[in-house]
């Protein structure tokens, strides 16, 4: 017992440099939204001149944020615990829909909202189930969900678009609070919620603990299927939320409505620093994702620029930040191990 | 025909080596004459470092074509390393290496196959959906202009299968299919494919049912008689017995013998070369012996094809040991007493509750530090802290919301009881050396109210000063009352912590002994199924 080992000295100040790894990869992404606008400056100069426009232009990208922001929220714990989550664009469908036929919406806002989000959880919680008790690869599960939810939405909705004749549900899209739009305060309460979720909550640290080392965490007593049954659950109720969003926005909701969100969502998480292999991820990094997105879609759209372009910069950019992201982890790595 | 003793200043450094060892008797002086071809492969003095630990140090070995060269040794004695060293794995840091008369430093793996060294891994390195001929010629395809030539692969493949004594197996079958014996044929197929003059198998016949043992044995008698030279690794002594002809014992990295006859030496002599390490072993002194009730009452456990009928206590306080190599079903046993497996029969009690999941096992005070500590324990890009109270931070939150602050000081109180280095909880634990990381693991059970504690190699990969350490914590945890169960490949680890040893061999529980009344030499020969002591194994559980 006498024995003294000689530990490794200590690399100093452990834990500022952790701080900094997650704030310089934000910081990252701040400075490519100041790009971004930079550019909108230099190409719309005139727009970017009158301050009423770029106030109103500001707030249609956080509006035209908002959904996919919350639907990302959701990504991003799926992700951080392991798994993945294909069928978020149907579930939105699938809510969407069913939020809107004429028999809910008889019920009203209300009724409107509350099926939503019970069509989302329940969808997801169907996910959960397959992944973690029928050992379903989260890559197929999902992705069959992608297919049925979509189908059983059209089924519902028999095709049509179903127009939401609910003016409470519609105005959450027009309506303001403190001249900032009722979409952008629930992306902002998802967003808080979500941090707050994933930084202080037992949940969010099981959460890490199973995606980090799920025989560790299975090993320490946690149930990991449980655990990995509410992620996807979580994921649910983010599209129900967003679902009410998207329809007030359009004011009316289709089979087709939210193509492609789990393109997006996954793209916003995983530049946003969420570590693709779970584990690792922060709710921050993945809002600034979906700014960084929905920046570059205004870019285009004040520019009168095609979709086409814009998505082959969006699929540069996110190999870019995957890039940047593994080149700083392994040199972080590298550096402990000395 | 020869001798072991002194051929060259080699083998001399490893007969003196020999004699200043007190517990080892003198060296045999008679060969059994058989190894009838020339020296192919000689070792001398090879030295291997890794960052802390001299795996190998001064390692001696002569391997003439057409012999069945056995080599033995505890775990961590080095034979791994020095396979690894000769497949161009690693790559020796001292000494010499000749093959075939000529200096031999393969880079790579492909290397050391190109010059003639196969290496039959216990995990078999095989595609399971490729098909027997792919996986036979995998890496040195048959091709011409870039495509393989599948009909000329497959004949050639037969050829080497019917030289093997297995044209029934079909080359082009995918290897999925394959029993764990028809899969190690592919391997050795493999190895002839490359016209392997040496073939080095590690632990062969661990994958295999008894009366595959015999045809691998056919084999390799058949390989042997076409020139082929073998190292054979095994821990059972029996089979060493049967197809060796002669044997090199390695200790600590070390030559203690080389050449002993297989056939005729004493089952004593070779333990007693394994044994008496060298390594230090500081253990804390031993409490006297104190009856109470049990606290774990285990009850013919078993699991169909991992271990069957065990049964086992443990009171408060009291540390008992297992011994046993790997794949007797130790690991297991204690992956099931904790839930983590499904039991097929038997029952698990804790205070007289039923355990049948890891939740109610921890619930009910049990903590188990397992084998693999980063794949199996560990968040490796997490805080120390965060590792530390990974089974308990549920109980510091209120109302579902963690206290990182109350945690923090908790690890800290831990981490000044562990004597944890460095101290700061806030550094990632993949940045603390492995014998800090499993202090964590340790120290994850103190915070909880842990009143059973299961240990799976609790020392491995950590280095010496800190194994004293961790025997402390092991100790002071005894003393505190909490139970101790704890696996080892370390024979005198065992001895030394346990209150009480039970030694394990092929899924069952073949002994059990007040630690005090057995020696390493004994348990040895039990894991082993030696010749001594069979009285002792019956007085275990009879089935």
């Amino acid at each position: 017992m006498t024995t003294q080992t000689a530990p490794p000295e200590a690399p100093t100040k452990q834990e500022r440099r952790k701080l900094d790894e997650g704030v310089l990869r934000n910081l990252g992404l701040v400075g490519v939204l100041v790009l971004l606008i930079v550019v909108g400056i230099i190409t719309k100069p005139d727009l970017y001149s009158d301050p009423t426009w770029v106030k109103n232009n500001f707030l249609t990208i956080l509006q035209q944020a908002s959904a996919i922001g919350v639907v990302t929220v959701g990504m991003t714990f799926v992700i951080i615990g392991g798994g993945i989550d294909l069928s978020v664009g149907a579930i939105i469908a699938l809510a969407g829909v069913w939020a809107t036929t004429l028999a809910t919406q008889s019920y009203g806002a209300g009724g409107m909202i509350f099926t939503a989000l019970v069509v989302g959880i329940a969808v997801g919680l169907v996910n959960g189930v397959l992944i973690s008790y029928g050992k379903l690869v989260p890559f197929i599960a999902t992705l069959a969900m992608l297919v049925a939810a979509r189908g059983l939405a059209a089924q519902i909705s028999a095709k049509q678009t179903q127009v939401s004749a609910n003016d409470t549900i519609n105005s959450l899209a027009s309506e303001r609070l403190l001249g900032i739009p009722l979409l952008v305060w629930i992306l902002g309460l998802v967003v808080a919620a979500g941090w707050v979720l994933l930084n202080r909550t037992t949940f969010g640290r099981r959460t890490v603990a199973v995606g980090g080392n799920p025989e560790a965490a299975r090993l320490a007593g946690i149930n990991v299927k449980r655990h990995t049954m509410l992620l996807y659950a979580l994921s649910g109720l983010c599209c129900g939320i967003a679902a009410i969003m998207l329809t007030s926005q359009a004011t009316s909701a289709q089979a087709a409505m939210a193509n492609l969100y789990e393109l997006d969502a996954i793209a916003a998480a995983i530049i946003g620093g969420t570590l693709l292999s779970g584990g690792r991820g922060t709710i921050v990094g993945a809002l600034f994702g979906v700014l960084v997105f929905s920046t570059i879609t205004n870019l285009f759209a004040i520019n009168n620029l095609s979709t086409e372009v814009q998505n082959m910069v969006k699929g540069a950019i996110i190999v870019a930040a995957v890039l940047i992201q593994q080149f700083r982890y392994k040199s972080l790595t590298q550096l402990f191990k000395r | 025909m020869t001798i072991p003793a002194p051929r060259d200043g080699a083998t001399a450094d490893a007969s003196t080596a020999l004699k200043t060892d007190e517990t080892v008797p003198a060296p045999p002086v008679d060969d059994n004459g058989e190894g009838p071809g020339d020296v192919v492969l000689r070792l001398t003095d090879v030295v291997k470092t890794f960052p802390g630990v001299r795996a190998l140090d001064g390692v001696q070995l002569e391997v003439r074509a057409g012999e069945v060269h056995c080599l033995l040794g505890q775990n961590g004695a080095g034979k791994s390393t020095l396979i690894k060293t000769l497949a161009g794995v690693h790559h020796a840091d001292g000494g010499e290496i000749t093959w075939l008369g000529q200096p031999f430093a393969p880079a790579t793996p492909q290397a050391a196959m190109r010059a003639g060294i196969a290496t039959i891994y216990q995990e078999l390195d095989l595609v399971d959906d490729l098909s027997v001929a792919e996986n036979a010629f995998l890496g040195h395809e048959d091709t011409r202009f870039g495509f393989t030539r599948r009909r000329s692969t497959a004949s050639r493949t037969r050829e080497i299968l019917t030289r093997l004594g297995h044209a029934e197996i079909p080359p082009r079958q995918t290897v999925r299919s394959l029993p764990a014996a028809g899969k190690q044929v592919v391997s050795m197929a493999r190895a002839l494919s490359h016209d392997a003059r040496l073939i080095v198998m590690d632990e062969p016949s661990a994958v295999l049912a008894h009366d595959e043992v015999e045809n691998l044995f056919r084999i390799i008698r058949e390989l042997t008689a076409q020139g082929i030279a073998v190292i054979y690794i095994s821990h059972r002594l029996e089979e060493i017995r049967e197809i060796g002809d002669r044997v090199t014992v390695l200790k600590d990295g070390r030559t203690t013998a080389a050449n002993l006859p297989a056939r005729s030496t004493p089952t004593r002599d070779l333990v007693s070369r394994m044994t008496g390490r060298t390594i230090e072993y500081v253990f804390p002194p031993r409490r006297p012996a104190e009856q109470r009730d049990p606290l774990l009452v285990v009850d013919g456990l078993a699991r169909t094809g991992e271990f069957a009928d065990a049964s086992l206590t443990v009171a408060p306080g009291e540390i008992v040991g297992i011994a046993g190599l790997v794949g007797s079903g130790r690991s297991e046993l204690l992956e099931t007493i904790f839930g983590a497996r499904r039991a097929d029969a038997g029952t698990v009690t804790l205070d007289g509750k039923r355990i049948t999941s890891v939740g109610s096992a921890v619930r009910k005070g049990m903590g188990m530090a397992p084998e693999e500590r980063k794949s199996q324990a560990l968040l490796l890009d997490e805080p120390v802290y965060k590792n530390m109270t990974l089974a308990s931070f549920s109980n510091f939150a209120k109302a579902g919301f963690t206290d990182v602050g109350g945690e923090r000081k908790a690890a800290e109180r831990t981490a000044d009881a562990l004597e944890l280095r460095p101290r700061d909880v806030n550094r990632p634990i993949r940045t603390l050396s492995g014998g800090n990381q499993q202090k964590v693991v340790v120290g994850r059970w103190l915070l909880e109210d842990t009143k059973l504690l299961l240990l799976d190699e609790p020392t491995r990969g950590v280095d010496v000063g800190a194994r004293a350490e961790l025997y402390q914590v092991i100790h002071d945890l005894a003393e505190r009352g909490v139970g101790v169960l704890l696996v080892s490949s370390e024979v005198p680890e065992v001895l030394g912590l346990a209150d009480r040893v039970l030694v394990m061999r092929e899924g069952r529980i073949i002994h059990e002994s007040p630690a005090g009344e057995i020696d390493e030499g004994a348990v040895l020969d039990l894991i082993m199924a030696g010749s001594l002591t069979t009285e002792s194994i019956l007085e275990g559980e009879p089935a």
